[in-house]
């Protein structure tokens, strides 16, 4: 079975993140910039995959600017097989990288598409759902386990009542969650010959996909700064101020 | 050869990441168990963390001396024991041979080393014989194809884990200097060779050293390393520059540990009504600190340039050392002294890591040494 990964390049998780003066956006000039987490976990399922023999080949993509070539070659230094770069300056959402990846589908011929269930830089949550309704496909989302039996996985799913298992029938679109395993840290003799392996590039027109953007930003701005805390004496003046003061009950 | 800036780059930010997320958590725990866990040395050798300076060839990853102390500067920010553990298979462990081992010495050691299923060490003190290293006692006579060793080696990081032993013996005991040493590559099990009990230390527990005894110990001639006699102590010398300036590093490292814990301190604790980071006598500590951290830094990558360019640089080596090793020392000082009474206590990790430098001024040439090695250098220039 061919595996397909998406991964996206955002502001690394433990970077603070600041909003721009102008309230257009976040800065990102000198910015530690890495793999989405939820990005990495898919490749390392993937690379899993591989290595029991599941997966035949794991080719990973990324759709963004020239640099999302480092972050490919993360995945290749963890395990992946090849890359590909879907290069284009525009700024990229949701629909128009699912139709990018709709086009690199078409070309590549996977038979499972993984990729992470949201990036933590916009939280969209939708590019695996609209990857999977545009090309016709089964999907799972918020998968915490996948298992591959005869044409169909069987997929545990993350679910605000707990835990939801289904199967699906292949070709799939899978998101990962967070529990679904632990990525492992590429080796440094991996990371060295990662620089050996190859990775395609080729731009939106290529694939014949529009990127331009559909929704346009209003304002970014700040989250309101937290209140101080405030300790109570008793039980009873808890549930008063949670009644009087916030409101809550 | 040298590794593009994205590779590096990214390989410097898989080391950061692994001290950050696996080794930092664990401080604590190697220090009370005085061992590091086996699963956390079987992740360390997963990742290549032994192999930094053998040889691609050899299964290493052959980095260049820039990119070694880069490597150590993150290594730094951790408990020098982790350090410690890996520290000897990428300098006196492992260097002899890379430098100056013949092909099947080479090929039979150091790929294992690099994989870290091995741990090397090396043995040049001895009770009598420390700072002046030349005056070794222990003795390898020639017997057939045997060299038979005698002799014992003090304080030798890693012995208790060790396979395999670069031990500096005297071959010709007419020559009672320098040109009498030979190098020889022991491994650990060889019938005549024992371990003395752990030494008890001032700190890096987890790091562990030993006396290694040689009685009677027969060593195959073909372990006689680089195959020639007279050569051992040239050859430790040549192994104690490169591993100066890695030292110096993970000084570096140490030293910018400190100074963030220190910085977050001063920030958060208050007296007098505000964080003690707004008193100026405390801000001149964080800047003193902040200072001489990064004089270091620059010292050690420009020695370290300078060292990958072809330049001899016994001095800016010893000059490193020497000053990396006391600035550390000064460092964890002041930390210490900005946590005020929590810098005393165990739970704060601060003296801990105040007792793990005090050895950097120690071993692998005292301050002392350092300061003879540059003089010496100054001198002979002048008269050149
Ligand atoms: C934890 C630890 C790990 C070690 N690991 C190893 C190892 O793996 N392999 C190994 O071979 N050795 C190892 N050593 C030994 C270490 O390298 C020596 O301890 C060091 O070189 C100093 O030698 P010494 O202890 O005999 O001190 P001495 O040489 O006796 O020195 C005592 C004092 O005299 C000073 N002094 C000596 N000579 C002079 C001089 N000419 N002029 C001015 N001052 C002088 C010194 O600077 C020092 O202050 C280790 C030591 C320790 C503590």
């Amino acid at each position: 079975m061919k595996v397909l990964v998406a991964i996206k390049r955002v502001i690394d998780a433990y970077v603070k993140v600041r909003v721009k003066s102008d309230g257009s956006g976040v800065e990102t000039q000198n910015v530690k910039m890495s793999m989405n987490p939820f990005c990495e976990i898919a490749v390392e399922e993937a690379v899993r995959m591989k290595e029991a023999g599941i997966a035949s080949e794991v080719v990973v993509v990324s759709c963004g600017q020239q640099n999302s070539q480092e972050t490919i070659r993360t995945a290749l230094a963890m395990g992946a097989d090849r890359g590909i770069l879907v290069q284009s300056d525009a700024e990229l959402q949701p629909l128009a990288i699912a139709k990018l990846l709709k086009g690199v589908v078409e070309k590549e011929q996977p038979e499972l598409v993984l990729m992470g269930k949201q990036a933590v830089d916009n939280d969209f949550n939708q590019t695996g759902q609209m990857l999977s309704a545009l090309l016709d496909w089964s999907q799972a989302t918020f998968a915490s386990k996948i298992e591959k039996s005869d044409g169909k996985l069987t997929v545990t799913r993350e679910i605000d009542g707990g835990l939801e298992t289904i199967e699906v029938a292949l070709p799939a679109v899978v998101t990962a969650d967070l529990r679904l395993n632990e990525p492992r840290y590429a080796s440094l003799p991996n990371i060295m010959k990662a620089k050996k392996k190859p990775i395609d590039t080729m731009s939106a027109e290529d694939l014949g996909v529009d990127p331009s953007p559909r929704l346009s930003v209003v304002k970014v701005s700040e989250p309101p700064a937290r209140q101080g805390g405030a300790k109570v004496g008793s039980v009873a003046e808890l549930v008063e101020k949670l009644k009087n003061e916030a409101k809550v009950i | 050869m040298a590794l593009d800036e994205d590779t590096l780059e990214q390989l410097l930010d898989t080391v950061r990441r692994f001290v950050r997320e696996r080794l930092v958590p664990n401080e604590e725990r190697v220090a009370e168990e005085d061992a590091i866990p086996a699963e956390l040395v079987q992740e360390m050798a997963e990742l290549g963390l032994f192999g930094l300076s053998v040889p691609q060839e050899y299964e290493g990853l052959g980095l260049t001396m820039s990119e070694e102390v880069k490597v150590a500067f993150e290594l730094g920010r951790t408990s020098p024991a982790f350090r410690s553990l890996l520290g000897t298979n990428n300098g006196i462990g492992s260097q002899g041979i890379v430098l100056d081992g013949t092909e099947e010495q080479k090929h039979k050691y150091l790929p294992k080393l690099a994989r870290g299923e091995i741990i090397g060490s090396f043995a040049l003190t001895e009770p009598d014989s420390g700072s002046d290293a030349s005056s070794l006692r222990t003795t390898a006579r020639r017997d057939g194809d045997h060299y038979v060793l005698n002799g014992t080696k003090r304080f030798i990081t890693n012995a208790p884990e060790a396979g395999l032993f670069t031990v500096m013996a005297r071959t010709d005991t007419a020559q009672k200097g320098a040109r009498g040493i030979s190098a020889f590559l022991v491994e650990a099990g060889t019938p005549g060779l024992r371990l003395g009990k752990p030494d008890r230390k001032m700190g890096q527990r987890g790091a562990h050293t030993c006396d290694v005894i040689f009685e009677d110990c027969r060593v195959p001639a073909e372990q006689l390393l680089g195959g020639i006699e007279g050569q051992g102590f040239k050859t430790a010398m040549k192994v104690l520059d490169r591993g100066r300036l890695h030292i110096s590093a993970v000084c570096v490292g140490v030293a910018e540990r400190l100074i963030e814990d220190a910085l977050s301190y001063a920030i958060e604790r208050k007296q007098f009504g505000q964080p003690i980071a707004e008193f100026q006598l405390i801000q001149a500590m964080l800047a003193d600190s902040r200072t001489e951290a990064y004089a270091a830094r620059s010292m050690v990558l420009d020695a370290a340039r300078r060292r990958d360019a072809g330049e001899t640089v016994t001095t800016e080596a010893s000059c490193c050392k020497l000053f990396a090793s006391e600035m550390v020392g000064r460092v964890a000082d002041r930390a210490v002294q900005i946590h005020g009474g929590a810098g005393y206590i165990a739970d704060y990790g601060v003296e801990r890591f105040y007792r793990d430098v005090r050895l950097f001024r120690l071993y692998e040439g005292t301050s002392q040494i350092q300061q003879l090695v540059i003089a010496r250098n100054m001198i002979r220039e002048h008269s050149q």
